[in-house]
């Protein structure tokens, strides 16, 4: 740990038990740095389990804007005795142990090399409040106040934030008050405070919001109009459609009658929920369902009758650790191959990978439109870090003049100009066929839609040849896509490096951060992020320009290295995987450390290793 | 393949009041064996369509996949279809009918598709109170894989191969009504007079129409010692009643029994006639239909007829309490918030 900035750069992390009211006070925390005006991450650990189990909510301050997780907990407050052992040893030397010193600590918990603050949380408590659930959550208020004073944060944001949370409820205020000051208090009368690393204020975040990726997903679909949802609940991919139920209804609901114009179902199972969402596509309104792993494996069927009947669908899937169940409530990106290649028979899928919460909005948005442009299935590929932790973000745009892309649907007035509609007919030459919502017209337009192979007119064929011309413009089609799809970004104007690094989705954080200090190290090197699949020419050329290139991701296999191998016929052993796959979020340190180990040769590369 | 019918009709075929003649419903030629009982249902519902004035593109036939679910290529041709996945027409049909509420949804499936794969989602449509039909032609058998049992076979019922089969049959029909639907109705492929009303009466009823059809496989299980050949059903069958549908009030004629007629007013004020046979059976009562079902069975008989009828359930839209619009009807300015709201919405993020 560099120690040499010791304003606005640290991490504090805090131990709770699950379901006890910490999330709360932890969010308070944050906002607090946030509303200084100081770029701040917090990001959540818990088990999946409702109540009891240890839960840490890890919080990363960085004046330099890095929004990527960072190794080395400067500052632990460790209240969940469960976990207190594994807590103690992972504050870095020299760093703090803040803990509940109302029973004296046990000797297997001391360190020689950190530093302990001993607060009498429960005592204190006990003796400020008589009701048992208010002395369990003001603990939590209580440490709250003595991170104020052990770190300079400024009291008056937490009175405007209370006075926000509070609002019609404002005799919850001074209870609250009382407890933030009780912590302060203590730690001004016990301890040399601020600590060395503490924050300042700053105007670094400018009009940035704080909210997590479902959320933005959740509005994305609200403004993109999507009217039908349909799912199934899984984590982490629930607080989507949770969020888009909530937005559609506060904004769509007629004030006279009352009725929504939107209908959201909870499925029986992903089955259902996705043939739903076909059905509802099929018959003109924008549909979507969200899921995560194991409810992608269920919808393939479906997927690829979509891709084959060629019905717009837009899926979510917000990633999490596989396989099977895996570790549900972890961030992984490791359904990426599945995704890709859904189904039985020849498919290939379309894939957005946002990267912050204002690109889940706008993907999702994006989605829809794609989804009706193309015909087929749109998968917006998220995962727990960005769906369910707050991150700061851009704010959301919405342009008012921006129509919805409803692709190539005709109308009556179409079909009555055309002689005989074809549905599966490459009129433009581009693969994109025409199609029509059912009752349209009373005598045109009508067709029969199905996984069985049919020739242009949607007749039911086993004619080889009318069979293969349709495969044949389904790749027509595909490529069409790599331009219609979201490009690449190219962190460079020129390339100029024989090395280059390529990421995509959530490493983009840690990625940036340590492509900053290559770069304060004098090992420059090429970056592109990739966006969307299938890749286009863009990706292709910046492979092509380099001798190696350092691909990314949070699997074990290297799942986007496999498709850039696949799909651009690029030699594997030029893509060097550089991987974080054990649940938690990626960091600049792991791509640092990985980079030069996969390239201890390079005396320049070793560098890098030391910082 | 998919045949095109000969496109020579008599010119003096009567006209519904849209002006159509029945050849209007029709649909490609079937490809499926000679005799198949699903080819008659498929003519049934050409008459039930053609006499109930449905404007074919305001229709939706949706299936799955099996013989069955082939049917909709062989009727209403000027209606969209989708043939989807195996058992998972009710999804699709779920989305559709979301997507577009002034449309009938008119499903169909078979014993395979539905008694197994599709069970689930059978009965969470049922559960849904899906404004849609659902018919399901019921043959007891796979049959375009050659013959395997299904799930609705009946228990020592004899297949083509002189197996018995061994396990319990499952009834559509009662489980239908033990879920909840509002419309239970059983018959057979072969009485065209009784289906056809029947279809009419389901395509009227305003939430989940069942219909279970008994439909013999002429390939596969019209074997001696099938519980579902033409011959062992026609011996088997009893009729709760016979049925006269009436669309919306108009004049009522029949020529019955006093004491056996019972008028059943639908929401729209049609009137379903039921000439009942059946004693002790009402078809306005769950219970009843039920107990008439057991009975059946116990006697080795099959109950046909309407079983049951409730109109009184809110549909699904209702539940939803969603726009009487359809929601593929809208547009931008009655979807998107703008961006006004959004900012307000950012301003709640800081």
């Amino acid at each position: 740990m560099n120690n040499d900035n010791k304003i606005n750069d640290f991490v504090v992390r805090f131990a709770n038990v699950n379901g006890t009211g910490s999330a709360s006070a932890n969010f308070l925390f944050t906002k607090a740095i946030f509303r200084m005006g100081i770029p701040v991450t917090p990001k959540n650990i818990f088990p999946s389990n409702i109540q009891g189990l240890p839960t840490w909510y890890e919080v990363r301050v960085s004046e330099k804007g890095y929004l990527g997780r960072r190794k080395g907990i400067d500052l632990m407050v460790a209240v969940n005795p469960q976990s207190m052992l594994q807590d103690v040893k992972s504050v870095r030397r020299g760093g703090y142990f803040l803990y509940d010193s109302s029973k004296k600590l046990h000797s297997e918990f001391i360190r020689e090399d950190i530093n302990y603050l001993g607060i009498p949380l429960m005592e204190m408590c006990n003796a400020a409040y008589t009701d048992a659930r208010q002395r369990q959550l003001f603990k939590n208020i209580i440490y709250v106040g003595a991170l104020a004073a052990l770190l300079d944060i400024d009291f008056k944001e937490f009175e405007g934030l209370l006075a926000e949370q509070f609002k019609g409820k404002e005799k919850l205020i001074p209870a609250n008050i009382k407890a933030l000051t009780l912590g302060m208090d203590y730690v001004k009368a016990n301890f040399k405070y601020p600590l060395e690393f503490k924050l300042e204020r700053r105007d670094l975040v400018g009009d940035s919001i704080m909210i997590d990726g479902n959320t933005a997903c959740g509005l994305g679909a609200v403004y993109a109009g999507a009217t039908v949802a349909a799912w199934y609940p899984i984590t982490p991919s629930t607080s989507v459609v949770e969020a888009f139920s909530d937005y559609a209804h506060e904004y769509r609901v007629d004030p006279v009658t009352g009725k929504s114009n939107v209908a959201i179902v909870q499925a029986e199972d992903e089955l259902a929920a996705i043939g739903m969402v076909i059905g509802a596509n099929w018959n003109g309104a924008r549909s979507f369902t969200a899921t995560s792993g194991p409810g992608l494996s269920l919808m393939n069927e479906f997927l690829g009758l979509a891709y084959f009947a060629e019905i717009p669908t837009v899926l979510i899937d917000v990633q999490r650790t596989g396989p099977s169940t895996g570790m549900p409530t972890r961030t992984q990106q490791s359904d990426i191959m599945e995704a890709a290649y859904a189904s039985h028979g020849d498919t290939k899928h379309v894939l957005l990978f946002p990267a912050s919460p204002k690109e889940c909005f706008d993907m999702t948005v994006e989605a829809f439109d794609l989804a009706e442009g193309l015909q087929t299935p749109i998968m917006l590929m998220t995962d727990l870090d960005l769906g369910m932790n707050d991150h700061v973000s851009p704010p959301l745009v919405w342009d008012d003049k921006r129509a919805y892309k409803r692709g190539k649907v005709l109308d009556a007035e179409a079909l009555d100009k055309i002689e005989k509609f074809g549905r599966y007919k490459d009129v433009d030459g581009d693969g994109i066929p025409y199609r029509t919502i059912p009752a349209t017209h009373p005598t045109k337009g009508s067709y029969f839609t199905r996984g069985t192979s049919r020739d242009e007119y949607a007749a039911y064929t086993e004619d080889s040849g009318a069979y293969q011309y349709n495969m044949d413009r389904l790749i027509k089609k595909w490529n069409t896509a790599k331009d219609m799809v979201p490009a690449p970004q190219v962190y460079q104007e020129k390339n100029t490096n024989e090395s280059g690094i390529l990421f995509f989705g959530t490493s983009t954080y840690a990625a940036e951060e340590a492509l900053d200090i290559l770069k304060e190290n004098d090992i420059p090197m090429d970056a592109i992020r990739i966006k969307s699949f299938p890749f286009n020419k863009t990706v292709e050329d910046f492979i092509h320009s380099h001798d190696k290139v350092y691909v990314i991701e949070q699997n074990r296999d290297g799942q986007l290295k496999s498709l850039l191998t696949i799909e651009l016929g690029i030699n594997p052993d030029k893509l060097i995987s550089v991987l974080n796959y054990d649940g938690t979020p990626i960091t600049a340190e792991v791509i640092l450390r990985q980079i030069s180990n996969k390239f201890a040769s390079d005396s320049h590369i070793q560098k890098a290793k030391a910082v | 393949m998919s045949y095109l019918r000969p496109k020579f009709r008599h010119p003096e075929l009567p006209k519904n009041k849209l002006g159509y003649t029945l050849d209007y419903y029709e649909g490609s030629l079937s490809t499926l064996c000679a005799g198949c009982g699903h080819d008659s249902i498929s003519a049934s519902v050409v008459q039930a369509a053609f006499e109930m004035d449905i404007e074919p593109h305001k229709l939706a036939k949706l299936s799955g996949i099996g013989c069955s679910s082939k049917t909709p290529a062989y009727f209403l041709s000027n209606s969209h279809g989708f043939n989807s996945v195996h058992g998972r027409m009710p999804s699709v049909a779920t989305g559709a009918y979301l997507a577009n509420r002034d449309l009938i949804y008119f499903g169909v499936s078979g014993d395979g598709d539905t008694a197994s794969i599709g069970m689930g989602q059978f009965i969470h449509a049922v559960r849904r109170n899906l404004n849609m039909i659902y018919i399901v032609m019921n043959n007891g058998c796979y049959g375009l894989t050659k013959g395997q049992d299904s799930a609705t076979a009946d228990l020592g019922s004899k297949n083509k191969s002189g197996n018995t089969n061994p396990f319990e049959s499952i009834d559509l029909a009662s489980l239908a009504l033990e879920m909840g639907a509002g419309f239970v109705a059983q018959s057979f492929s072969g009485d065209k007079r009784q289906l056809v009303p029947l279809i009419k009466a389901a395509m009227k009823h305003k939430g989940f129409a069942f219909i279970n059809v008994i439909s013999p496989c002429v390939t596969f299980n019209n074997n001696v010692g099938s519980t579902k050949s033409y011959d062992y059903v026609r011996e088997h069958v009893e009729a709760t009643s016979t049925i006269d549908f009436v669309p919306e009030m108009a004049e009522i004629t029949t020529s019955h029994q006093e004491g056996t007629l019972q008028k059943v007013k639908m929401h729209d004020g049609s009137l379903i006639n039921l000439h009942k046979l059946a004693n002790d059976w009402d078809p306005m009562d769950r219970r009843s239909a039920m107990n008439a079902m057991q009975n059946a069975k116990e006697k080795g008989e099959i109950l046909t007829g309407l079983l049951f009828l409730d109109e009184s359930g809110n549909e699904l839209h209702d539940i939803l309490n969603t726009s009487d619009k359809p929601l593929n009807k809208m547009v931008e300015s009655e979807l998107c918030p703008g961006s006004e709201i959004l900012k307000s919405i950012n301003a709640g993020f800081r």
